[in-house]
């Protein structure tokens, strides 16, 4: 019955929608009137930036099937550049350093992505190694890009777009939010476009993908152009809106890892799942040192509790490996579906 | 060229050959499970860590040396088995990029474990061996490094053998080949895989000790892994000859790349020389030196 499927495919559509403009309407209305200090601080600044590099990255390994383990580089471009061209380019605005920055990171990763064209699975994961060593050793290294401070250290300007300055935990999230959306939103529609679909097709079969007419070498470099691109914005937000101050040395390896970690544990191949990983992986630590000190008092020291996080991160992401392998986005469906479906009984 | 110092470029070359030998040796723990399990293990490095502080806290508890090192052994061929049943069983006929997700959180488990238990601190780590450099036709030489090579050596003669004409060895070998003829045939696959964990943790446990009497046993240890990929990458996944001679070139162009070229970037290139060199070199043979299955081109 074709119309019957049309008319309840209309209110879906509308259901499609809603949920995103409802949680936006909170994050923009809401959340900036009952936050604290602290949570827009410690978490949402954080959260936010993570989010969107694990965006970037979903769109590299999740949909283009590239397994990268350098993006820490990629956020270090982007911050580092953003910087750069707001200090020594008079009168930029900052959209159009943020925006440089990102094609900064992009440029970038497409030297560092050029591997891919002759390596696939491990022999690509490590190559991508090269960037992480080699952008981190770079900005220690040269001055210039620190502006001559000590150890590659660099602070944040004020942040300010069209007259209006951005200071201040609200304004520096809200600001955050703004670019994170909009740069969400280019990814949602990237995914379901042309471009994406290539995406798909090269991970899921080369041969396959360019017997149907699908440039591969082309896709490649374009996956890891635009995942570059935005996880070198979210470098800016982590740098200008959360951290404030940054040295080349807090985008390590760990923090590639921990940005990996951000979208198996939110699901693979799932724009929403960075959202979700993100959230995990900025909060169970904060939750895992409230509960440590709770129970075991002062045994439970920094030195324990950085110990007993990496634990439990490594133990969090097996336990996804096996349990769940599509990561928190698709145990969010189930449980959703299952409460809609013991709804409707009623 | 008669400027150029012969001697001096001899001996750096040597040095940096017999430190490549130190890359080989941990290069050789990843190659042992890729073989036989297709898996990339990035806890290696983590195992290696692992090895050496509770070998070295056991030595400063009071245990004698030779127990210390059965104990470890033991420890380690638990890991290996626990490693298996816990997190490889499960995670059977998943993709090859799923089993080393699962590594990379396994090495975090294994270095958070290990730092929990005996602490963050140092440990200085005396294997006996004086670090004194001996003289061979003017060129002087490491005493410490060339024992390491000669471990090295040793370790790499015994596992072929052990390959070659042992029962498992040969079990691993049709492991490797083909899983489903081995399990055709009647092999054990999980017991096989134990035992393949359990040598990695062996080699890891060599390894751990030379490196961590080298730089100390402290956590920055599990970071040779990050030495031990390039050479990977060099010679190949499944290759234990390439890992010997990947850690040889790796060694050598590093330590002359350092001394005669560093000077130009501003020194501290060694951090990611070694993957230029692989890099390089894969782009004309990307199969890497001995590596058996053709990396997939485009």
């Amino acid at each position: 019955m074709p119309v019957a499927t049309l008319e309840v495919s209309a209110p879906l559509r509308m259901l499609h929608w809603l949920y995103p403009v409802l949680l936006l309407g909170c994050a923009y209305l809401i959340i900036p009137i009952i936050g604290t200090n602290y949570l827009f601080e410690a978490i949402l600044l954080p959260f936010l930036a993570l989010s969107l590099a694990g965006v970037g990255l979903n769109i590299l390994t999740g949909y283009a099937g590239q397994v990268s383990l350098g993006s820490a580089a990629f956020l270090a471009v982007g911050a580092f550049a953003a910087y750069n061209f707001n200090l020594r380019v008079e009168g930029l605005p900052l959209i159009g350093c943020i925006v440089l920055a990102g094609f900064a990171a992009a440029a970038i990763g497409i030297v560092f992505g050029l591997p891919s064209l002759r390596l696939k699975g491990f022999y690509l994961a490590v190559s991508t190694l090269a960037a992480q060593f080699f952008v981190q050793w770079a900005l220690t290294k040269f001055n210039w890009f620190s502006d001559n401070s000590a150890s590659g250290v660099i602070d944040a300007p004020l942040l300010s777009v069209a007259g209006v300055a951005f200071n201040g935990a609200v304004r520096r999230y809200l600001f955050s939010l703004t670019v994170v959306t909009l740069l969400t939103l280019f990814a949602y529609r990237l995914v379901s476009s042309q471009t994406g679909r290539n995406f798909i097709a090269v991970r899921d079969n080369e041969a396959a993908a360019r017997i149907i007419g699908v440039p591969v070498l082309k896709t490649k470099l374009v996956a890891f152009a635009i995942s570059s691109f935005i996880i070198g914005v979210a470098g800016v937000l982590w740098a200008f809106t959360y951290l404030r101050t940054v040295e080349p040395a807090g985008f390590n390896l760990d923090r590639s890892f921990q940005i990996l970690f951000i979208i198996i544990i939110g699901g693979l191949a799932s724009i929403r799942g960075a959202f979700f990983g993100a959230a995990l992986l900025v909060v169970s630590p904060l939750i895992l040192s409230r509960l440590g000190s709770f129970l075991l008092g002062d045994l439970f020291n920094s030195g324990v509790l950085e110990m007993s996080q990496r634990i439990v991160l490594g133990v969090l992401i097996i336990l996804f490996l096996i349990l769940e392998p599509d990561g928190l986005v698709s145990l969010w469906d189930r449980i959703r579906k299952r409460t809609i479906a013991r709804l409707k009984k009623r | 060229m008669s400027g150029f110092d012969w001697q001096f470029f001899l001996e750096v070359l040597i040095g940096g050959l017999l430190s490549g030998v130190m890359y080989s040796l941990v290069a050789i723990g990843f190659v042992l499970i890729y073989k036989t399990s297709g898996v990339l293990n990035f806890a290696q490095g983590a195992m290696l860590l692992f090895a050496a502080l509770t070998f070295v806290s056991l030595v400063e508890r009071g245990v004698p040396f030779a127990l210390a090192l059965i104990i470890t052994f033991a420890v380690m061929v638990a890991i290996g088995i626990a490693i298996e049943r816990v997190v490889l069983r499960p995670l059977t006929n998943r993709p090859p990029m799923t089993l080393f997700m699962a590594t990379l959180g396994l090495s975090y488990v294994l270095e958070g474990a290990a730092q929990l238990l005996w602490g963050t601190q140092v440990h200085g780590l005396n294997l006996g061996i004086d670090d004194v450099p001996f003289e061979v036709g003017g060129i002087f030489i490491s005493q410490f490094d060339f024992f390491a090579a000669a471990v090295a050596a040793a370790l790499v003669l015994s596992l072929s053998i052990f390959f070659r004409y042992a029962r498992v060895g040969l079990a691993f070998r049709a492991v490797a080949d083909d899983q489903f003829a081995a399990l055709a045939v009647g092999l054990r696959l999980p017991r096989i895989w134990a035992t393949v964990w359990a040598v990695a943790g062996l080699v890891a446990l060599v390894a751990g000790l030379l490196w961590g009497a080298r730089l100390g046993v402290q956590f920055s240890l599990s970071l040779v892994v990050l030495k031990a990929l390039p050479v990977l990458v060099l010679g190949g996944f499944d290759s234990v000859p390439g890992a010997i001679v990947g850690g040889l070139i790796i060694g050598a162009s590093e330590k002359l790349a350092e001394v005669y070229i560093g000077e130009y970037f501003g020194g501290g290139i060694e951090s990611w020389f070694a993957y230029v060199v692989a890099l390089a070199f894969l782009l004309i043979r990307p199969s890497g030196i001995f590596g058996q299955k053709l990396v997939e081109r485009v």
